[in-house]
């Protein structure tokens, strides 16, 4: 008689949007693990068909309330390559410290509030608040500096207003930028604390070779630009995307699958594969900080995810830092005016999660003709269920509810934006 | 000592951007966890206590026939039941479906749609059941979120405006989008409660809180047409995160049959 033991979280805890997960262990053999995404599809790509060219940025920040810029500013590259329009060098650098708020506010609510509650063995941000007040407050004084950032340069936190096609509908003033400067000294200081003190938590976890996929730039730690490469050694332009990898439909899940071609293996984006590919272009203060950790790259556990968010908060604040000090008048133009026109074409940029990729298409009209989107937790959903399977026999002689935290703390380790997986995904243009 | 006041944060169709003002709250966020008892909040706590509770807000809107029967069990649950911005309030941005047919949707995106339970419109939360208090905006403002809890909280009435974006825009002494530059804006007939964030930076109100107290769109869209915008481009203005609140969509259908 072979013994069959079922575990299952119905509804993950500390995860953005609704997960659940189904592992099957047949005679100690882990036959099912599923991380299933039961998250209502919302159909973007079919909501932008038909809209104008600058309703785009509006309308695709819905589909992540945690990391709004990243879905705005990656359309927003995708449209201006499409128009043939190419911003100046002050609009980018605006954008940059734009993207650097959004990774500080959206790293540091997943290290604080959401993740190293597992490490501390507490169930929330609320109940570590009780035991570890200093680390929290100062967790939540870290996110505020990054809200702050979103707020002057892009009108407000979540879902900024301030964002177009060609730039910014207003120039922030140079004032209330330099106005940002004292905050982020605070918290560069605070980030190097930071990286110190969860570097020295226990790492549980199988270490694994990842398969990592990032951009990487001509120059800089990838945000904003950069071609696609990964650990098995791809180099490609984000145009090339859709050649290198596809999505599945998987029956369990209302999110699709990514998979790397021609194998169909899956990968790992997000701060792993960024720091295990990048970290030489780490600016200065965040190199040292990353050298100084006692970890050595590349990094093979998920759960160090917590302190590549920490490099990264250190990262995002000497890059803005460097942007608000030099701020000395208003930018002007903010915006380049575009004419309308048919075309196509893609961009990517890192996400706070990773890798996100936009593809959209203009119609005669001047109306979006077709938008494609594949966000960054369709892309690590297939090596969650990877580590999964993997990590299984090893927590097998727990009990039931040991083993499932060990299983809910792997899928917390890639900061998994649920939200943003079912906002779909591949969307076949009519022709 | 009494009890603290349980609350519970629940989430259907949505971005999850609502819930975070919660978590944005900052330094009040701890304030407000000492004060009431946090008993279900997937996204920031694995600790879940089983209902009922007294304060109930709701992030999202209703896309599945399972949506149906768990906002009933929510509502059932709840003392007050909260929705929280445009999508638990007006059906949200992904409502623009309910203008389609849901298979062309599901078939565009998925090989095998029948995997996959969606229905054919997305509706707000008190199309289903009773709503005690609603917050408007996409997203909410966290001001208005705190209020409405302090209200709550202590037993009085909270103070949400019913008047329009208009009024916050002149008390801010901002030069008028519409008037002075042309460009059709949504602040004469959209709630307040953003402070006017918009015009504020050049550009028009799209309408994100939603629908003020008696607005009069027929006669604003009437002025930006006579001014000369297209009457298409009037329906995406008004169809947009709000577009299935009732005053919207009436405007909307109105124009587009009239084309």
């Amino acid at each position: 008689m072979s013994e069959i033991r079922r575990f299952q979280v119905k509804s993950l805890a500390r995860v953005e949007g609704e997960g659940s997960l189904r592992v099957r262990v047949v005679d100690g053999t882990v036959e099912i693990a599923e991380f299933s995404i039961y998250e209502p599809p919302r159909f973007f790509e079919k909501l932008v068909r038909g809209r104008e060219i600058r309703e785009v940025p509006d309308i695709v920040a819905r589909i992540c309330g945690i990391c709004p810029v990243a879905y705005q500013l990656t359309a927003c590259e995708a449209l201006e390559k499409a128009l043939g329009i190419t911003v100046t060098p002050d609009i980018r650098r605006l954008r940059r410290l734009l993207y650097c708020g959004e990774w500080i506010q959206s790293h540091a609510l997943h290290v604080h509030l959401l993740h190293a509650p597992d490490f501390m063995g507490v169930e929330s941000g609320f109940a570590l608040a009780a035991t570890h007040p200093d680390l929290v407050n100062r967790g939540l004084r870290l996110k505020m500096v990054g809200s702050r950032i979103m707020e002057v340069v892009g009108g407000r936190a979540v879902h900024p207003v301030n964002v177009t096609v060609g730039g910014f509908y207003r120039a922030p003033a140079a004032a209330d930028l330099r106005g940002l400067v004292a905050d982020l000294e605070w918290a560069l200081a605070a980030a190097i604390d930071l990286v110190a003190e969860v570097s020295r938590f226990d790492f549980p976890g199988v270490p694994r070779d990842y398969d990592g996929v990032c951009l990487r730039p001509a120059v800089g730690y990838p945000v904003d630009n950069g071609r696609i490469v990964s650990t098995s050694g791809l180099d490609i332009d984000a145009a090339d995307y859709d050649r290198h990898f596809s999505e599945r439909q998987v029956p369990w899940s209302t999110a699709l699958q990514s998979v790397m071609l021609p194998e169909e293996k899956p990968y790992l984006v997000g701060p792993l594969a960024r720091v295990n590919l990048c970290h030489d272009r780490l600016p200065p203060a965040a190199r040292l900080a990353a050298a100084t950790c006692g970890l050595d790259f590349p990094l093979r556990l998920s759960s160090q995810s917590i302190v590549v968010r920490a490099i990264e908060i250190v990262a995002a604040c000497e890059e803005a830092l460097a942007i608000a000090r030099s701020a000395m008048a208003d930018i002007s133009p903010c915006r380049i005016e575009f004419i309308q026109r048919a075309g196509a074409a893609c961009h990517a940029t890192e996400a706070p999660r990773g890798l996100l990729w936009h593809r959209y298409e203009i119609g005669g009209d001047g109306l979006i003709a077709g938008a494609a989107i594949v966000p960054p937790t369709s892309q690590n959903q297939g090596m969650i269920e990877s580590d999964l399977k993997t990590m299984l026999p090893g927590v097998l002689g727990l009990d039931d509810a040991a083993a499932t935290l060990a299983c809910e703390r792997v899928i917390r380790d890639y900061d998994p934006c649920i939200s943003c997986a079912t906002h779909f995904l591949r969307l076949t243009v009519d022709r | 000592m009494t009890a603290k006041p349980r609350l519970a944060v629940f989430k259907f169709a949505s971005c999850d951007g609502c819930q975070l003002q919660l978590l944005d709250a900052q330094d009040r966020l701890l304030e407000l966890a000492g004060r009431v008892q946090i008993d279900h909040f997937l996204e920031a706590s694995s600790r879940v206590v089983p209902g009922p509770y007294d304060v109930g807000l709701v992030e999202g809107s209703i896309t599945t026939a399972d949506d149906v029967e768990r906002i009933r069990d929510i509502r059932r649950q709840c003392r007050f039941l909260v929705t929280i911005g445009a999508c638990a309030t007006a059906g949200g941005i992904q409502a623009l479906r309910n203008w389609g047919r849901i298979d062309d949707f599901l078939s565009a995106v998925y090989a095998t749609p029948d995997t996959i339970a969606a229905l054919a419109t997305s509706t707000a939360i008190a199309d289903h059941v009773p709503v005690d208090f609603e917050l408007r905006g996409c997203p909410i403002d966290r001001g208005q979120l705190l209020d409405l809890l302090t209200a709550v909280l202590l037993g009085r009435k909270p103070h949400l405006p019913g008047h329009s974006v208009c009024v916050e825009c002149k008390a801010r002494g901002i030069v008028c989008v519409a008037v002075a530059k042309g460009v059709p804006c949504l602040g004469p007939v959209t709630q307040a409660g953003c402070g006017a964030i918009c015009p504020a930076h050049d550009r028009e109100c799209f309408g994100c809180f939603g629908p003020s107290e008696s607005p009069n769109l027929v006669s604003l869209t009437g002025f930006y047409e006579r001014r000369g915008t297209p009457r298409e481009s009037l329906v995406r203005l008004v169809r947009s995160f709000n577009a299935a609140a009732p005053a919207f969509r009436a405007e909307s259908d109105r124009l587009e049959a009239s084309e």
